[in-house]
């Protein structure tokens, strides 16, 4: 066994792989970021909000109904897709037209009141949620022990990190998003209908984060909180790899979880500022971001 | 006539009134005693203190009859955020702007030491009833300050020794990075050593991290046989359920919670937590006392049980009213907090005590363990009491703490 800065290998394995799956939660919430503000140049502050509203629906599935993890992971998105929907129909299609601050400003508020009213029902510390029986226990991989449920956290979120990709980069569809974004006075003019294609597409981002709530209930505690300690750094790897930039949101995700972990094991007191950091410098070098295109 | 008779008396009912007040309140500062509940009431320590410490206030205010006894007492709470300058400057403008003269909670020991620097500088009163640091009766007293709950000492000296002298002999630490974990970690570390054990390593991760996956990693690697959560809250409940994902129990390693709130066992749901081993000041289903308390508390907080924390807020607001009372004046904090130390401490909730020079309350401490699912009989019956610490050994030994109020 070789060492690498006085770690040994193995052990840096270890930190790899789980720097990967935090990087997951990190690709599959800031592309729905990206999305939204790809086609609907919103900056979408709910985003945390309705990440742990994903959550909470499925903690009360199971809770009421008894629905388990794998409706969760269907139904859930689905419900807050739909608030999601509802909230684009009623505030946010007035925004378009106006500045990105006030789109910034109406989320957030939006996200305050969604969090206090959790926080007002179930507390601050959270409320259990169990890894579902097919994925529970784990194996060694002789480097280090992997949750079950890890690997599908890795496995999942690449899928739908790369369907999502390939739906708006390579798809008529895709196609069709994309053209509304640049000039949608033409393509109502083809006989489109713009505003159901963004309404659908906000739906679809907020899906997305519900979908990595559920996929986060397990791992950590369902507690109103979650999403506002995620948002900023997920905020920071959008920026980091290119506000809108579908294919920058996801390598950008991976790639600072495996940079977050790594700071785990050297300098751990730093493992939450070092994102920043990095953010700090790629503004200076690139204010574009690494996938962005310059304006 | 009628209404001219009725205006009649109600102005006569409230120059009634006011003369009362001017006779009864003449002793205290502006009339009103004011106690300032500050805590973290939005973030990962909002469950353990929050609003019930808020309600655990003005609970001693109505239990001690101050309406009867002519004395006007307000309760206020604020959000510090967990943030110390934020902490600070709520401190120093409920003292300066809102005449606060007692600050009660303060869970997070960072908050607390910046607010028991700010309350020593302007002689008003500090109630520690959140924070857990034993510096605060310790190189940082202050005698305007009472500790009253907990602290890192009697953590450490609770379950600590418990689990080294079980066979849990080489630890490793998970440390929160900041002056609470720090204490914690040291004063646990003491504590291991001084009973033939040995620290094999440590990390320190920021305060609310959500994932410990990398951390565990390196706690499993280090092979040794405890790995101690110098961490609270959120922290703790995340490192525990990622701990049992990762199989670490089942690896042979065992946690210690060295500090764990019942809302945390809640939060973890018995299945998770089963087995814990954990040291607390109080827990609501001991006492008949206890569990009207936690009844009245659970009716008015939507069914959430209270922490000892939340006990020691209630507790100590008692005892701060009876030192008022017979001082007559809440106008010099150094003097109320003498008066406290002076008068033996008597309440439903933590029984006879006493406040020592540095500003210790000192009661018995309870090693619990966390009861298996099938053993929970009704909800929030979660503890298991498997050793009473008896007051006089459950904390630092007065001249150990290098208080410099603490003479000879």
């Amino acid at each position: 066994m070789f060492e690498i800065f006085g770690i040994p290998s193995q052990a840096l394995f270890g930190q790899l792989l789980i720097g990967l799956i935090n990087g997951s939660f990190y690709a599959l919430l800031s592309l729905g970021l990206a999305v939204i503000f790809g086609m609907l140049n919103i900056i979408n502050f709910t985003h945390g909000a309705q990440y742990m509203m994903g959550a909470f629906v499925a903690y009360l599935l199971l809770q009421h109904i008894g629905a388990n993890y794998w409706w969760a992971l269907i139904l859930a998105p689905i419900a807050v897709g739909l608030t999601g929907i509802v909230m684009e129909r009623l505030f946010l299609q007035h925004l378009y037209k106006l500045d990105h601050l006030y789109g910034l400003l109406l989320t957030f508020g939006i996200a305050l009141i969604i969090e206090g009213v959790f926080r007002n029902y179930y507390g601050s510390s959270g409320q259990p949620y169990q890894v579902p029986a097919l994925l529970q226990g784990g194996r060694n991989l002789g480097f280090m022990f992997l949750p079950n449920y890890r690997a599908w956290v890795i496995v999942f979120s690449l899928v739908v990190c790369i369907s999502t990709w390939f739906v708006i980069e390579r798809t008529r569809l895709g196609s069709y998003l994309r053209a509304a974004t640049e000039n949608p006075a033409l393509v109502r003019a083809f006989g489109i209908n713009v505003p159901r294609m963004i309404t659908l597409t906000y739906g679809f981002g907020v899906g997305l984060a519900a979908l990595a709530g559920v996929m986060a209930a397990p791992i950590y505690n369902v507690s109103p909180l979650m999403g506002s300690d995620l948002i900023v750094v997920v905020f920071a790897v959008v920026v980091i790899g290119g506000m809108g930039s579908i294919m920058g949101a996801i390598v950008t995700g991976f790639a600072l979880g495996v940079i977050e972990g790594l700071t785990k094991v050297f300098f751990p007191e730093a493992s939450n500022t070092v994102i920043f950091v990095i953010m700090a410098i790629v503004l200076l070098i690139r204010p574009s971001g690494l996938f962005g295109r310059a304006a | 006539m009628r209404r001219l008779f009725a205006i009649a008396a109600v102005g006569l009912a409230a120059l009634v009134a006011l003369f009362a007040a001017g006779t009864a309140h003449a002793q205290y500062t502006d009339g009103v005693i004011r106690i300032g509940v500050l805590n973290d009431m939005s973030g990962l320590y909002a469950d353990l203190g929050g609003q019930g410490s808020v309600f655990a206030a003005r609970q001693a205010v109505e239990d001690f009859g101050a309406a009867q006894k002519g004395m006007k007492v307000e309760v206020v709470g604020a959000d510090h955020q967990n943030k110390p300058d934020v902490g600070s400057s709520i401190a120093r403008s409920w003292i300066d702007r809102d005449k606060v003269d007692v600050i009660v909670d303060i869970p997070n020991s960072g908050v607390a030491l910046a607010v028991n620097e700010v309350v020593r500088e302007k002689n008003k009163v500090f109630l520690a009833s959140g924070p857990a640091s034993s510096d605060l009766t310790g190189a940082k007293c202050s005698p305007n300050t009472v500790h009253w709950t907990y602290d890192t000492w009697a953590l450490a000296n609770g379950t600590g020794k418990a689990i080294v002298r079980s066979g849990g002999t080489t630890w490793f630490f998970l440390t929160a990075d900041y002056a609470f974990g720090h204490a914690l970690e040291r004063d646990t570390s003491a504590v291991v050593e001084a009973n033939g054990g040995k620290v094999v390593g440590k990390v320190r991760h920021p305060l609310n991290t959500n994932d410990f996956s990398s951390f565990l990693l390196q706690a499993q690697s280090s092979k040794a046989k405890i790995i101690g959560l110098a961490n609270a809250g959120g922290d703790t409940i995340n490192s525990i359920k990622q701990a049992a994902e990762f199989g670490i129990v089942k690896g042979g390693q065992n946690l210690a919670g060295l500090l764990v709130f019942i809302t945390d066992v809640n939060s973890l749901g018995l299945q998770t937590a089963q087995g814990l081993i954990m040291t607390e000041a109080w827990y609501w289903d001991m006492t008949d006392d206890n569990r009207a308390f936690a009844r009245k508390f659970s009716a008015a907080l939507g069914g959430h049980y209270p922490t000892m924390v939340q006990a020691g807020v209630y507790a100590s607001v008692l005892h701060y009213l009876k030192a008022v009372e017979a001082l007559k004046s809440d106008a010099d904090g150094k003097a109320v907090v003498d008066k406290m130390k002076e008068l033996p401490t008597d309440d439903p909730l933590f029984g006879k005590g006493t406040i020592r020079a540095d500003g210790r309350k000192i009661h018995d401490m309870y090693l619990f363990e966390v009861k298996k699912p099938e053993e929970s009989k009704h909800p929030w019956d979660y503890y298991q009491l498997r050793a009473t610490i008896p007051a006089a050994e459950a904390f630092r030994p007065l001249k150990d703490g290098g208080c410099p109020l603490v003479g000879g």
